[in-house]
């Protein structure tokens, strides 16, 4: 009898073992590939113009590397030998279900790493998890300091410099090519990131200009509200010329055409920090003039660059998207690279496929070539990156009817953030100490 | 209340459902699935309070409000208190909402129907508009909430599991003992005749009143379980509308029938959106709506009406 139930036992549970086998295929893979969780926004307001194309950019450069097709010093294939195996996920609904997802990936479909995320509030909620998890985990796109400032992370790097650059920045551009506009305002969104793109941009023209005077009423209207019609009436009253805006996703796109039509960039100074994408997607109706940043030498700052990666992925991305990258696709291409610049590494040093530590602990540090710069991660304990943020005027260019930039300036990573293990906001408070701009 | 509560079938039911559910989560549920019904379980405690002001037809479009206060009362003692002990967790998030709920039912006892829900909603969007605005309050980013502890030691998801069930189970039992009360079968009394049940010498709105301060402590409970068991709070997650939205929509896709009722139903929800996630990551949405309307247009008594008529339970039961 008790054989029997064994028995019995046994015959069910391996044919649930097989079902399992069946279901889970995808799980139990072979070990010559890596499985990646790469997650941005696919709904919502921020698919369109940052999600999407920042999952294109990824899709190129993994293929390219799964095929060894992508041109030196990259055109080994695979990482650390192996093929990357991408599951794409939605980035949108906040940072708690990021959170309850990133377990998921962690436990359910049991990735090697995660790469992504361009909200800075879900970078601030999945940081902890992915050391609580013990995840390799690969920002790309969002931008808050804090991620660093708060607490060095053991798990989490990021390739992206963080918002205090792209502020500087602004101000720099401003006080070099403007420098008798002494009256500043701006226009954000009201949640993290538009609260502190605005402060240190506000900080920053403190010190470089200690003349100048910010207005009284900044404009901080709610994230993705789309209808700008007072606000535009504000500014447009306030006598301040210079308008700061970290305005991104959708919104910029709606201010622009509201504000166009009632002549506001004819009157103001516009400076937008992350608001390539709109021209793009504005095409030819986008206004010339407008001081623009792409959080980088990305996008549509990089359209000139002759570096040989850049004019690959460019050709390649149009060839596949019929489309131009942006600023996002460059953002999340350059964490693919990342990953296999530090998966061949960790792989040399050990002499076979490396273990997550030692991945990690190759990853530390590393200067590693991107499309139109080589980046060093050399900020929050060597996981953070840093590199140089430019501005430039937008330009149509009606012969080749694509939107290009003019008068491109570019700032170094020394010149823009604070060495190593100082706080961003004493830093510029005590005057930026030893900053090296050209 | 309590007398003989432990021979009352559905509590009965309930507490072998849960240990079930902790016996399989300690031998066999991988880690993914231990989460969900954890998330699941923490979640239902809100659901149980929407539906005991279900039974008065009262729908509260702002429960979001309770349950994000709990969730915030967890992480705000984290941070100033450095509070992390699981039990003082769950108690500070059932306490505080439980106040707020107290303070607010003076004012929504008074209304009923669309009144009642539009005025819920407004409460809740004036908290999610205070703390995406509050920048030490972490404002759309949020707080991140550290693992929890139990007496000082360290807590490892497993034992959390257990604890929550814990809760669940007591919480349950509560309510239980409180529909078979007095008080309790006054609530679909209401339902029926208000104007009756004012003849009879009770007070409705202090019925409702009572009422309304049970179903916020289990909504603060659930946020911060949830909170605890996430290990991290934002508004966009724990208080806006479509959050109260989809505590709604649990509620009608599992069912008023019994106490469990609400956790088997938040537990299923949990994973229709796991899956619909994995694999449709552009149209998740979709699914999980598809799901609702298929439960509304098939069965309109939620998910516990087809466990009702697969076991041909609760047929002769007097507690509806």
């Amino acid at each position: 009898m008790e054989i029997k139930i064994f028995n019995k036992t046994t015959k069910i549970a391996s044919a649930s073992m097989l079902v399992a086998s069946c279901l889970f295929a995808g799980a139990a893979m072979a070990k010559d590939t890596v499985k990646v969780g790469v997650v941005s926004f696919l709904t919502g307001p921020a698919a369109g113009v940052f999600g999407v194309p920042a999952k294109q950019g990824a899709q190129i450069v993994i293929d390219a590397i799964n095929n060894g097709t992508m041109p030196a010093p990259y055109n080994t294939q695979g990482f650390a030998g192996a093929k990357m195996n991408p599951v794409f996920s939605d980035e949108s609904g906040g940072g708690t279900k990021q959170v309850g997802l990133f377990r998921d990936f962690v436990e359910k479909q049991k990735v090697d790493a995660m790469i992504g995320y361009i909200s800075s509030g879900n970078c601030m909620a999945i940081g902890p998890i992915a050391d609580e998890l013990k995840m390799l985990t690969v920002f790309s796109t969002c931008g808050t300091p804090r991620l660093y400032e708060e607490k060095l992370r053991s798990h989490v790097f990021r390739t992206q410099a963080n918002a205090v650059g792209d502020s500087l920045a602004a101000a720099r551009y401003i006080v070099d090519m403007y420098p008798n506009e002494k009256n500043y305002t701006g226009i954000n969104q009201n949640y993290a990131w538009g609260q502190d793109s605005y402060k240190f941009f506000e900080l920053g023209m403190k010190q470089m200009s200690p003349d100048s005077k910010g207005s009284d009423k900044p404009q901080f209207p709610k994230l993705f509200v789309g209808q700008y019609g007072t606000e535009i009436s504000a500014l447009s009253l306030d006598k301040a010329k210079v308008v700061h805006s970290s305005f991104w996703n959708g919104d910029i796109e709606a201010f622009t055409l509201q504000a166009m039509v009632r002549g506001f960039f004819q009157k103001k100074i516009f400076v937008s920090s992350v608001g390539g994408s709109a021209v793009d997607a504005l095409g030819k109706k986008f206004p010339d003039g407008i001081v623009m940043g792409t959080r980088g030498n990305v996008g549509l700052l990089a359209r000139d660059n002759k570096d040989p990666l850049n004019l690959w992925f460019i050709g390649e991305y149009k060839k596949r998207f019929n489309a131009l990258p942006l600023g996002p696709s460059y953002q999340y291409a350059r964490s693919i690279l990342a990953y296999k610049f530090a998966m061949d590494k960790a792989m040399k040093k050990a002499g076979k496929f490396p273990t997550q530590d030692q991945v990690i602990a190759a990853m530390k540090n590393i200067k590693f070539k991107s499309f139109t710069e080589t980046i060093s991660m050399a900020r929050g304990g060597g996981h953070q990156a840093v590199h140089s943020v430019g501005y430039g005027l937008t330009k149509y260019n009606k012969k080749g009817k694509t939107p290009g930039a003019e008068k491109v300036k570019m700032y170094g990573p020394e010149c823009i953030y604070p060495p190593a293990g100082t706080k961003s906001e004493d830093w510029i408070n005590a005057g930026m100490p030893g900053a090296k701009c050209k | 209340m309590f007398t003989g509560i432990f021979k009352d079938t559905s509590v009965r039911i309930l507490i072998t459902f849960m240990v079930v559910l902790c016996v399989l989560s300690s031998l066999v549920l991988p880690d993914w699935m231990q989460n969900n019904f954890m998330y699941g379980l923490s979640r239902g405690l809100a659901i149980l309070g929407l539906m005991l002001l279900w039974r008065t037809n009262l729908v509260s479009f702002g429960h979001a409000l309770y349950y994000g206060f709990g969730a915030y009362a967890v992480a705000l003692c984290q941070k100033y208190f450095g509070i992390t002990d699981i039990l003082l967790r769950f108690a500070i998030a059932v306490i505080a909402a439980g106040l707020l709920g107290f303070c607010l039912g003076f004012i929504l006892r008074k209304y009923r129907e669309i009144f009642f829900a539009m005025l819920s909603l407004a409460f809740s969007m004036v908290l999610y508009g205070l703390l995406a605005k509050a920048e030490f309050l972490g404002s759309t980013d949020g707080m991140s909430i550290s693992p929890s502890t139990l007496l000082g030691m360290e807590l490892t998801r497993q034992y959390l599991f257990y604890l929550i069930t814990f809760f669940v189970i007591c919480a349950a039992i509560s309510i239980q003992a409180y529909l078979r009360s007095t008080l309790g079968h006054l609530t679909t009394a209401i339902q029926d005749n208000e104007i009756r049940v004012e003849y009879l010498g009770y007070s409705v709105q202090k019925a409702i009143h009572i009422k309304y301060v049970m179903s916020a402590c289990l909504a603060g409970g659930a946020g911060g379980l949830m909170a605890a068991s996430l290990g991290q709070v934002d508004p966009d997650s724990m208080v806006n509308w479509n959050v109260s939205g989809e505590l709604v929509f649990i509620t009608i896709m599992s069912g008023w029938g019994n106490i469990l009722a609400p956790f088997i139903g938040a537990i299923i929800f949990e994973f229709i959106r796991t899956y619909a996630f994995e694999w449709a990551p552009q149209a998740w949405a979709a699914i999980v709506g598809g799901t609702l309307l298929a439960i509304i247009f098939f069965f309109p008594g939620g998910i516990w009406s087809v466990i009702e008529k697969v076991f041909n339970y609760g047929k002769k039961k007097n507690v509806k």
